[in-house]
C-alpha cells in the first residue's frame, strides 16, 4: 500500500491496471478522455498487457467489450454522457448475456442543451438497464469501488455488469490523495477473470443471445432480478473483505449523524462532503441535522434507507438530474418508495445540473427549508433549489409555458 | 454444451425455415464447410438470424453470438482480440450479415474494423432490402426496385459497398454470387487463409422480396451477372481483378422482367439503370487496369 496523488480518471485507470484486463476498447469523450488516453499509455508502456482497440464509437466500445469478455478475458472500457447514451443498446446486451463488465462512467450532462459538465442524467437514464451502479464521493472511492466492482459483478451469483460513477470534473479532474494497493495486494483481492455461464469457445459450442421465445424470456429477466438481489448481499461481503484487507470502510449507504436527526438530506456522489460539512455546522448550532449518502444505487438498498430514515422527521433528497415529467427526481422516487409507510416527510430537490456547484450555501438553504417544515412554518420546498429567479426569461422562451 | 437432436450433414441443421428458394442456407453451408469447426460466428438480426437458432436450440454446430443489427463487425473485433490475447490466432471469427446490417446501420462499425484491419472475415449476403422485416428498402436496393418503403420504385442507385470496402485498403475483398458456388467457395477459402479484415459481398436473390418463382433464384442471380447489375471481382493487395466481362452489359430489360419488384420500371428507369451499370463497370475496368 502506498499513497499516490490521482485525479478520478487516473484512479479509475489505476484500478483497471490492477485488475489486468486483456482487452481494452475506449472512445474519448470529455470528461472521460483522460481514461482512454492513460489506458493507451499503460498498454504502450507495457504496464497493462492487453489488446487496445481504438474504436470509432462508444457503441462499438461496448460491443467489443461484450465480444471480448465472452471469450473469457476481463475487458475495460469507460465513457460519459452521450457516449453512455449511444452505448445504451449494447449495455442491455451485456446485462442480458450476463457479461460482468466493469465500467467507470464519468458523469456528465446529457444533451440538450450541450454541456461538458457534471450531472447524473447520463447514468440515471441507464438505471434500469440491468447494470449495478455505484456512485463515488471521493477519488479514493473511485479506486476502491472499481476494484470491488470486479469482485461483485463477476461473482457467480451475480454475473451482472457494473458502472462505477464518478462526477465529471468534481472527481475526474480533482487531484486527491489515494491510498493505493500494490499490484500483488490488489491481485490477491481481484483475482483472475473466470468465464461463467455464457462464453464463445469452439471447444465447447454454444450460441449466445439467439432469439428468446416468450416462453422463457420472463424467466431470463427473473434470473437477472435474482442476480441483483444477490448483488446486494455480495456487495456487503466484498466491502467487508475489502475493509479487512485494506482498512478502508465502504458502505452501500453512508449514514452521517442520523441517529437522532430531525432533518436530513439524502445525497449521491461528490456533493456529499458539502452536506456533511453543513450538517456539522448545524449540529454545532443545535440543529439535529444528518446526511444519508447513497453509494450503491443499483441494486437500490431500500431496507437500509428505510432503517436509516424512519425516525427522521423531514428528509430532503437531492437529485443531480432533472427527472423530467416524473413526480420527483429519480433518487427521491426510490427513497420515497423505500420509506413508504414510515413517518418522515420527504421532499425532492433538484439541482447541480450541468456542473452547477452544490455548495455549502445550497445545503444551508435546503436544510433551512427542511427545518421550517419541521417547525410547521412551511409546507412546500423549493424543488429547483439552485435555479435562478428569472429562469423562464433565459434564451428564447418568451411566453411562460 | 451442444447436444444433437438431429445429426446434421455439415455445420447447419436440416430443415432451416428460410423461405423456399432462398440460398442464404447454401452460403452458410458452403462457408462453414470451407472454414471448418474452428470458427465463431457473429450474426445480426435479419434473415440470417434463423441460423442463430431460437431459445435453447442452435441451428449451427459452431459457436456464435447474435449481436445487434449494427455492431456485428464490432462484436467480431472483440472476439478476435479476446482470442488473440489468449494466444489463439487460429479460430476464424466470421460475420454473416445482411445488406441492411452492413451497408446501412452497420457501416460505421464495419468501417472501423476495416480501418483497424481487425482479423475477421465479414460476409455480407445481399438480398437488396430488409427482407426479414417485410421487404423494406435498404441502401443496397437498386434503382427502380419496389419495396414496401419504396412502393413507386427506388429513386436513387444503391450504395456501392465493395468500393467502400476497397477504399479501406483491406487485404482481401471479393464479390460473389449464389449463381456460382464453386467461385464462392474458392473466395471463402482464399479469405480464410489471409490475415486481417476480409470482406465478401455475396449476392443472394430473394424470391419473396424480389417477386420471382422460388425455383428461379440461380437464374435471376445469373442474369444479374450477365447484365452487369452484379459484378464479380476480387481485390487483393490493392489490385482489382474483374471476372469475365458481362455478356449483356448495361442491358437490364431481361433481368428486370424476371422480377416483380421492377414491374413499374419504365423505359427511362431501365435506361438510367443500364447507364449506371455501364458507367460503374467502365470505372471498375479502369481501376482494374491500374
Amino acid at each position: 500500500m502506498s499513497v499516490k496523488l490521482f485525479d478520478g480518471n487516473s484512479a479509475a485507470v489505476e484500478a483497471i491496471r490492477l485488475a489486468r484486463p486483456g482487452v481494452i476498447a475506449a472512445y474519448p469523450i470529455t470528461p472521460q478522455s483522460g481514461i482512454a488516453e492513460r489506458l493507451a499509455d499503460e498498454v504502450a508502456d507495457g504496464r497493462i498487457r492487453a489488446e487496445y482497440v481504438r474504436v470509432e464509437s462508444e457503441h462499438t466500445a461496448m460491443s467489443v467489450a461484450v465480444g471480448a469478455q465472452l471469450t473469457g478475458v476481463r475487458v475495460a472500457t469507460a465513457t460519459a454522457s452521450v457516449g453512455l447514451a449511444l452505448m445504451h443498446e449494447v449495455c442491455g446486451v451485456a446485462a442480458g448475456c450476463r457479461v460482468p463488465i466493469v465500467m467507470p462512467v464519468v458523469n456528465r450532462s446529457l444533451a440538450s442543451p450541450w454541456s461538458l459538465w457534471c450531472d447524473h442524467s447520463d447514468t440515471m437514464a441507464e438505471r434500469d438497464t440491468g447494470w449495478l451502479q455505484y456512485y463515488c464521493a471521493t477519488v479514493q472511492e473511485v479506486l476502491d469501488l472499481t476494484l470491488c466492482a470486479y469482485r461483485i459483478a463477476e461473482h457467480g451469483d451475480v454475473l451482472t455488469p457494473a458502472m462505477v460513477c464518478l462526477d465529471g470534473f468534481f472527481l475526474s479532474h480533482s487531484m486527491q490523495r489515494v491510498e493505493t494497493p500494490s499490484d500483488e495486494e490488489a491481485w490477491t483481492f481481484v483475482g483472475p477473470y473466470v468465464r461463467k455461464n455464457m462464453y464463445l469457445d469452439p471447444e465447447d459450442v454454444m450460441f449466445v443471445n439467439a432469439l428468446c421465445p416468450t416462453f422463457e424470456h420472463t424467466e431470463m429477466k427473473y434470473q437477472q432480478a435474482v442476480g441483483f438481489e444477490r448483488a446486494a448481499e455480495v456487495t456487503k461481503d466484498v466491502f467487508s473483505e475489502f475493509e479487512r484487507r485494506f482498512g478502508r470502510k465502504l458502505s452501500t449507504v453512508e449514514c452521517y449523524r442520523l441517529e437522532d436527526a430531525d432533518v436530513a438530506v439524502v445525497t449521491i456522489g461528490s456533493m456529499s462532503g458539502a452536506a456533511r460539512y453543513v450538517a456539522d455546522q448545524l449540529r454545532a448550532a443545535g440543529v439535529r441535522a444528518g446526511v444519508l449518502r447513497i453509494c450503491m444505487f443499483r441494486p437500490f438498498p431500500a431496507e437500509e434507507v428505510r432503517q436509516a430514515l424512519k425516525n427522521v422527521k423531514v428528509v430532503g433528497v437531492v437529485d443531480r438530474s432533472s427527472g423530467l415529467g416524473a413526480a420527483q427526481g429519480p433518487v427521491c422516487s426510490e427513497v420515497k418508495a423505500a420509506c413508504y409507510g414510515e413517518s418522515p416527510r420527504i421532499f425532492s430537490f433538484i439541482g447541480g445540473i450541468a456542473g452547477r456547484d452544490i455548495s455549502d450555501i445550497s445545503f444551508r438553504r435546503i436544510f433551512g427549508e427542511l427545518q421550517e417544515v419541521c417547525e410547521g412554518r412551511r409546507d412546500v420546498c423549493t424543488r429547483w433549489f439552485d435555479a435562478s429567479e428569472d429562469a423562464m426569461n433565459i434564451r428564447e422562451v418568451e411566453t411562460p409555458c | 454444451m451442444l447436444t444433437y437432436k438431429v445429426q446434421p450433414k455439415g455445420a447447419v441443421s436440416p430443415g432451416m425455415n428460410t423461405c423456399q428458394g432462398c440460398m442464404i442456407d447454401v452460403i452458410f453451408r458452403n462457408a462453414l464447410d470451407v472454414l471448418g469447426p474452428d470458427t465463431v460466428l457473429v450474426i445480426p438480426p435479419g434473415c440470417a438470424a434463423q441460423f442463430s437458432g431460437c431459445g435453447p436450440e442452435a441451428s449451427v454446430t459452431v459457436p456464435g453470438i447474435q449481436g445487434n443489427l449494427e455492431n456485428s463487425a464490432a462484436i467480431a473485433t472483440g472476439i478476435a482480440r479476446g482470442f488473440r490475447h489468449q494466444g489463439n490466432e487460429h479460430t476464424h471469427v466470421v460475420v454473416i450479415a445482411g445488406d441492411g446490417g452492413t451497408v446501412d446501420i452497420g457501416l460505421q462499425s464495419l468501417s472501423g474494423a476495416m480501418e483497424r484491419n481487425e482479423n475477421i472475415l465479414y460476409i455480407c449476403y445481399d438480398n437488396e432490402a430488409y427482407m426479414n422485416t417485410g421487404v423494406q428498402g435498404s441502401s443496397s436496393t437498386p434503382l427502380a426496385a419496389s419495396t414496401t418503403t419504396t412502393p413507386a420504385g427506388k429513386p436513387v442507385n444503391s450504395k456501392d459497398l465493395i468500393q467502400i470496402v476497397m477504399a479501406h485498403h483491406v487485404p482481401y475483398a471479393a464479390t460473389a454470387s449464389v449463381a456460382n458456388i464453386p467461385d464462392l467457395r474458392r473466395k471463402v477459402e482464399k479469405a480464410r487463409d489471409i490475415r486481417g479484415c476480409r470482406v465478401l459481398h455475396v449476392m443472394s436473390p430473394c424470391p419473396t422480396g424480389w417477386g420471382y418463382p422460388p425455383a428461379k433464384t440461380v437464374e435471376v442471380a445469373r442474369e444479374a451477372i450477365n447484365s452487369g447489375a452484379w459484378v464479380l471481382l476480387e481485390y487483393e493487395e490493392g489490385k482489382i481483378r474483374l471476372g469475365k466481362k458481362p455478356s449483356d452489359l448495361g442491358h437490364v430489360e431481361k433481368y428486370f422482367a424476371l422480377q416483380k419488384r421492377f414491374r413499374n420500371a419504365d423505359e427511362e428507369d431501365m435506361r438510367r439503370a443500364g447507364a449506371h451499370i455501364a458507367e460503374r463497370y467502365a470505372w471498375l475496368e479502369k481501376m482494374a487496369a491500374l
